[in-house]
């Protein structure tokens, strides 16, 4: 929407903030001093420790977040794999081939995330594949979870991306595999990095389904964080939540160095 | 290697629709054969047939001897280039023009020095550490044609290369891809495009194709002096077509006699007399035609004159006019007998057909010969 008038952006910006602060910069802002207060008893938290911090970074909270960061890379990584590969074999399949493959990807997303998880719970709790109380059946899930958008992000960047690229290469006496390699996926960088980002967030947040799975020795950050805000510990609950978004943060920023690395154009 | 082109009856079809029907044509080693058409002509698909990137329906691709129909696009040994260029943007202009020497895994130092001479010929030496987006399109153009011929190619395909550049670059690389031919004399070249004025320049010989087929075959002097059908008339150069009617030793053109050579044709029947526009005289002479001015438009070096003719749109293309006439002026224009093309008469695609076979009967006869 173009907005000329001088007025008009103001009037536009008001707008914005009006329903920017509330809803998304508010929650989270308290959140953070809340991390830091000692008292909450009026409308805003009050006081100040850092003493929240020294709880949420050591110990049991230091494996957490160390769990959830291994987590969340091992699924990512698993997720983009597969999905590429499964975005690039559908790309060379007929129209019909094509949706059946988009919507099996798209399932566990259809499907409620606690759903998801039950049903990886009842699938791997009986031999031949044990894998219930592994830290193994956490990674699985949310690789299941996310691969979804990893297939849907990739998909997307192969159908942008030009064939007389492809078609140059082959013509040069390259093999399918080389061009693959040498052409294709270098040129899909910046959206596999996208879709590593996505993944990675996605992962480091989620709960409903690894509530169901995880194995004493494997506890992520957000169980972690559902646990102390469960038993009322209201204040290291907010610490361990600001310390999972600077985690996760940091690894997206440091994602999208890549990314701006890697877009030519 | 010095291979040539066969097409054998090549007929491809995109679900239902023909969109090459047949096509026979051979491209001698180091002859370089333009496709001319419009868009949907089928000649970028004759193309592509010959990369691999089509399948065709029925007939067979010949690369040299070797029928190369079943092969996938990167057994076929071909160059390539294309009107976006497709230059692999995330590799410096070296490596691109290295990246067919690298595929086909060359030794290191055959490749740096393939390289180094491939971009000396097409003038890009200095470039060579740039990435693609820091150069022109005409550069960049040089650097997809360096690319091709790094690798040798026996077969140099190229689709529609200088659309995508503006009117004066266009004419310096078409001078430039004459010069790479003249040092190249072995390299077969297949060259696609719209533009006469590229393929009158270029090529040994032109394939004109529309609706799919080709309807003639022949270098570029035939075919603008005496063009078989009323399509190449009108698509290989500017052409006024009259309808008359054959007489003896000249035909009828709306009750003016005029005197043409009517070889064969027989007394009676009805047929197109071709004109060309530059060859039109203003004032009296042999064959005079007489009417008003109905468009004057100055070009320039000339002044193209539009003049109602009994009925017909007659055009001349007249050195520029101290005086030109105003619209609704009566005047005369004529024309040579020996200027003039008579086609034979109510030619249509399907008879001409037969007469670009003959052609490239005898071209494929040759073609084996020299295999």
């Amino acid at each position: 929407m173009l907005v000329h008038s001088r007025r008009g952006k103001w009037a536009t910006w008001a707008v914005f903030f009006l329903l920017f602060l509330p809803i998304f910069a508010l929650p989270l802002l308290v959140v953070l001093a809340a991390s830091f207060a000692t008292n909450w008893s009026s409308a805003f938290p009050s006081g100040f420790t850092t003493g929240h911090y020294s709880v949420a970074t050591r110990g049991e909270s230091l494996q957490a977040l160390t769990t959830s960061l291994v987590t969340a890379l091992t699924a990512s990584v698993l997720a983009l794999v597969v999905g590429t590969w499964a975005a690039l074999a559908g790309h060379a399949l007929k129209r019909g081939g094509k949706r059946l493959l988009d919507a099996l990807f798209m399932l566990p997303v259809a499907v409620p995330s606690v759903v998801v998880g039950l049903a990886i719970l009842v699938a791997f709790s009986k031999p031949p594949v044990l894998l219930n109380g592994t830290r193994w059946i956490v990674v699985l899930a949310h690789a299941v979870l996310v691969t979804a958008f990893a297939h849907q992000s990739v998909s997307a960047a192969i159908m942008r991306l030009d064939p007389a690229y492809e078609q140059a290469a082959a013509s040069l006496g390259a093999r399918p595999s080389y061009v693959l390699w040498r052409v294709r996926l270098p040129l899909l960088l910046p959206s596999l990095t996208a879709a590593a980002g996505l993944c990675f967030a996605l992962s480091m947040g989620e709960l409903s389904a690894t509530m169901m799975l995880y194995p004493p020795d494997w506890t992520p950050l957000p169980v972690q964080i559902y646990a102390a805000t469960d038993r009322g510990a209201l204040f290291t609950g907010s610490a361990l939540a600001v310390v999972l978004m600077a985690a996760t943060v940091l690894v997206l920023f440091a994602v999208s160095r890549i990314r701006t690395k890697a877009s030519y154009r | 290697m010095s291979s040539g082109l066969r097409f054998d009856r090549v007929s491809v079809a995109y679900g239902g629709t023909t969109v090459l029907d047949s096509l026979d044509l051979t491209v001698e080693p180091g002859e370089v054969m333009a496709l001319l058409g419009p868009s949907g002509s089928g000649k970028t698909t004759a193309l592509r047939a010959v990369a691999g990137f089509v399948r065709p329906a029925a007939g067979r691709v010949f690369i040299g001897d070797r029928d190369v129909t079943g092969l996938p696009p990167h057994r076929r040994g071909i160059g390539m280039v294309v009107q976006q260029y497709a230059l692999f943007p995330h590799m410096r202009v070296e490596d691109n023009v290295a990246f067919g020497l690298k595929a086909q895994k060359a030794p290191k130092d055959e490749i740096r020095g393939r390289v180094a001479e491939a971009l000396e010929m097409t003038g890009m030496a200095a470039y060579a550490r740039r990435h693609p987006r820091e150069l022109s399109g005409g550069q960049q153009q040089r650097v997809a044609i360096a690319r091709a011929l790094a690798i040798r190619p026996g077969v140099l395909l190229l689709d529609e290369p200088l659309s995508a550049l503006d009117a004066r670059l266009r004419s310096g690389m078409l001078s430039e891809l004459a010069r790479l031919h003249r040092e190249l004399p072995h390299v077969s070249i297949l060259y696609v495009t719209h533009d006469q004025v590229e393929a009158l320049t270029l090529a040994d010989r032109i394939a004109v194709m529309d609706k799919a087929r080709l309807q003639d075959v022949g270098t570029p002097r035939e075919l603008y002096r005496a063009p078989r059908t009323e399509f190449t008339a009108s698509f290989v150069g500017n052409a006024n077509l009259l309808p008359v009617t054959v007489g003896s030793g000249g035909v009828d053109f709306s009750g003016t006699e005029l005197k043409v050579p009517t070889r064969d044709a027989a007394r009676g029947t009805t047929a197109t007399l071709c004109v060309r526009p530059h060859l039109v005289g203003l004032g009296a002479g042999p064959n005079a035609l007489t009417g008003s001015v109905i468009e004057v438009q100055w070009r320039g070096a000339t002044h193209r004159l539009y003049i109602e003719v009994a009925g017909h749109r007659v055009m001349a293309d007249l050195r520029e006019l101290r005086q030109p006439p105003a619209l609704g002026d009566e005047i005369t224009v004529h024309f040579g007998p020996e200027d003039a093309v008579l086609l034979s008469a109510g030619v249509t695609p399907e008879r001409s057909a037969p007469v670009a076979v003959r052609e490239t009967v005898g071209a494929a006869d040759q073609g084996s010969r020299d295999g």
